[in-house]
C-alpha cells in the first residue's frame, strides 16, 4: 500500500502572520484559516469529515467543537515543527484508508494572553532539559542545540556563517514578494547578517526564527473528489517520516538529520530522485537546519551547502527557489503554523496562485518538516 | 560556593535513576548508568537502559576525561541568571568512555575554544547540596 497520488491538498486558508493577534484567541484564529481553506476548496463544512490538528497546544475535541463539526476522523498530531507536514501524511493516509473522504488540517497561534493560549506542558515536572540542560545556561529561543550542529559543521566541513547569511538573505528577498509574511520592506544583506548580534554564538539574530501569531489551514480530500474542484489538484505522491531524537546532543551524529531517511523513503513512494525536485519548501527554524536536511535530503552531497548557498539564486526568481514564502525566518513563526505554511506555500505555488513570487518550475516540490 | 546561587538547580527527570549521578558529583566523582546486561554505558540516567528496557543498571566511574564535540557561545541566555556571566560557552563534551554530555567550559578564553579540545571534569559546588560537573582544558 502506498500513498501515491491517493490524496490532493485542494484548498488553502492562511491569515497573515503578526507579532500578536491582540484580543484573538488560537481557536478563532484557526476557525478564520480553516473557512477561508474550505471556501477556497469550493466546498462546505459539511462537506468536511475529518479534522486534524496540533495536538501539542490543542485537542480535537475542543477544535472540532469550536467548529461546529462532528468529524468522523479526528485527531492530534504532535510532531514539533514536522506537524504540519505529519498531519499532511495523515490525512493522506486516513483518506486512503476510508477513515474519511474530505480532512480539514488547522493549526495555529495567538500570542494574546487575554485570548488564552496554550498550556506549557511539562511546567513543573522534571525533565532531561531541566536537569542536564538548564543549569548551564542555554540561550534564549530554541536555537542552543541548533548551534552546535552549527558549529561543529563548520568544523567538519568548513561552513561559514556568511555561506549560511546567505540562506537568510534569500529567504528575505522571498518574503519581501509575500504580503502575508512577518517582515515586509526590509530587504537584508549578508553584512546586515553578519552584523545583527549574537543571541548564541555562531547564530545570529537574523538566522534565526521569531515567534508570532497567525494561522493556517488545508483540505486534503480524494483524488476523485479532487478533480471536480476549482483548484488545481496538489497531489501527494510521497511521504516518509523518521522520529529523530528530542535533544540535539543525543543524536550519534549531530550534523546528520532523519531527513536523510525520511527523503530517501518520500521519494522512493514518488518514484523520484531529489534532483527531479524543481523547488523545495524545508523547515526553517535556523539557517543551519535548513543547510543540513537540504544536505541529507539529497540536493547536495553531505558538507557542500555552504558553496551552494554561496553559488545558487534560491529565491522565487532562481535556479532552485527554497523557501518562496520568506519560510519561518522572514516570515515569523505562528507556532506550529510555521511548519505547516511551508505545505501550504507548496500547494500554492503549485496551484499556481503565487502571485508576483510564482516558481516556473512548479510540479514537484519537496516539503520538509 | 555562592551564598545566593540564583540559577536553575538541576530538575531530575526522575529523582531516584538519576540520585547516584548527583550524589557522586557531591563528592567530585564521575559515575555513569551503566547496564549490566549489554554492559553499556549511558547517559542520561534513566530507570531502564535505552538498548535492552531491562533495570539491571550499576554505576561505572569514569575518568572525567573527554573532548569538545562542539559549542556554542551564550550571548543572550534563556535565563537571565546567566546574563553577567554572558559570552560563555555551553559545551557538548563526548566522554573518552562514551557517553555525551552537556557542560560549560569553563577555565578557557573564547579564542582558545577549539573543537575536539581534550577536557577535564571539574567540580563545581553551587550550593552545599549541588555540585556541578564542568570541563577545562585538560593539560
Amino acid at each position: 500500500m502506498t500513498l501515491r497520488g491517493k490524496a490532493a491538498i485542494v484548498g488553502i486558508g492562511e491569515l497573515p502572520t503578526r507579532r500578536s493577534y491582540p484580543g484573538r484567541s488560537l481557536e478563532g484564529l484557526c476557525a478564520e484559516a480553516a473557512r477561508l481553506a474550505i471556501e477556497d476548496a469550493g466546498l462546505r463544512k459539511e462537506d468536511v469529515d475529518g479534522l486534524i490538528v496540533d495536538g501539542t497546544n490543542m485537542t480535537p475535541a475542543a477544535m472540532a467543537e469550536y467548529l461546529g463539526m462532528r468529524p468522523n476522523f479526528a485527531t492530534g498530531v504532535s510532531m514539533q515543527g514536522a506537524t504540519g507536514a505529519t498531519s499532511t501524511a495523515v490525512a493522506a493516509s486516513a483518506i486512503n484508508a476510508r477513515l474519511c473522504h474530505t480532512a480539514l488540517i488547522v493549526m495555529g497561534a495567538a500570542r494574546d494572553a487575554t485570548g488564552g493560549g496554550p498550556p506549557r506542558p511539562g511546567a513543573g515536572r522534571g525533565s532531561i532539559n531541566t536537569e542536564f540542560e538548564q543549569p548551564f545556561g542555554p540561550a534564549a529561543g530554541a536555537g542552543t542545540g541548533y548551534a552546535l550542529i552549527y558549529r561543529r559543521h563548520m568544523h567538519e566541513y568548513g561552513t561559514t556563517p556568511e555561506q549560511m547569511a546567505k540562506l537568510a538573505v534569500d529567504e528575505r528577498f522571498n518574503a519581501l514578494a509575500n504580503p502575508n509574511a512577518a517582515f515586509q520592506g526590509q530587504p537584508i544583506t549578508i553584512d546586515d547578517v553578519l552584523n545583527s548580534r549574537y543571541i548564541n554564538e555562531p547564530l545570529h539574530m537574523l538566522e534565526c526564527v521569531m515567534p508570532s501569531a497567525g494561522a493556517a489551514a488545508c483540505i486534503v480530500t480524494t483524488a476523485e473528489r479532487a478533480k471536480s474542484l476549482p483548484n488545481r489538484p496538489v497531489y501527494v505522491l510521497g511521504a516518509g517520516i523518521e522520529q529523530g531524537n528530542a535533544a540535539i546532543w543525543q543524536t550519534p551524529r549531530i550534523t546528520v538529520t532523519p531527513a536523510r531517511v525520511s527523503a530517501a523513503r518520500a521519494l522512493a513512494m514518488a518514484g523520484y530522485r531529489p534532483q527531479d525536485m524543481q523547488f523545495a519548501e524545508f523547515y526553517d527554524c535556523y539557517t543551519i537546519l535548513v543547510a543540513i536536511t537540504l544536505e541529507d535530503a539529497g540536493f547536495v552531497k553531505k558538507g557542500e551547502i555552504g558553496p551552494f548557498y554561496q553559488n545558487t539564486d534560491t529565491t522565487y526568481k532562481g535556479d532552485f527557489p527554497i523557501n518562496t514564502d520568506g519560510g519561518q525566518i522572514s516570515g515569523g513563526q505562528p507556532g506550529l503554523a510555521g511548519g505547516f505554511r511551508h505545505v501550504i506555500e507548496a500547494a500554492r505555488q503549485i496551484m499556481g496562485r503565487a502571485g508576483p513570487r510564482q516558481v516556473r518550475r512548479n510540479d514537484l516540490c519537496m516539503v520538509n518538516g | 560556593m555562592v551564598a545566593d546561587y540564583r540559577k536553575p538547580l538541576p530538575n531530575p527527570l526522575h529523582r531516584e535513576a538519576s540520585r547516584p549521578f548527583w550524589e557522586a558529583a557531591k563528592r567530585h566523582e564521575l559515575l555513569m548508568p551503566r547496564c549490566r546486561l549489554c554492559d553499556r554505558l549511558f547517559f542520561y540516567p534513566r530507570e531502564v537502559c535505552p538498548i535492552c528496557l531491562r533495570s539491571e543498571i550499576d554505576w561505572q566511574p569514569v575518568s572525567g576525561r573527554g573532548r569538545l564535540h562542539s559549542y556554542t557561545v551564550i550571548h543572550q541566555p534563556a535565563n537571565p541568571a546567566f546574563r553577567e556571566d554572558a559570552p560563555y560557552v555551553y559545551a557538548l563534551v563526548q566522554l573518552d568512555e562514551g557517553p555525551r554530555m552537556i557542560s560549560n567550559l569553563v577555565e578557557c578564553p573564547l579564542h582558545a575554544v577549539q573543537i575536539d579540545m581534550p577536557l577535564i571534569a571539574i567540580y563545581d559546588d553551587v550550593t552545599p547540596e549541588v555540585t556541578l560537573v564542568k570541563f577545562r582544558p585538560a593539560g
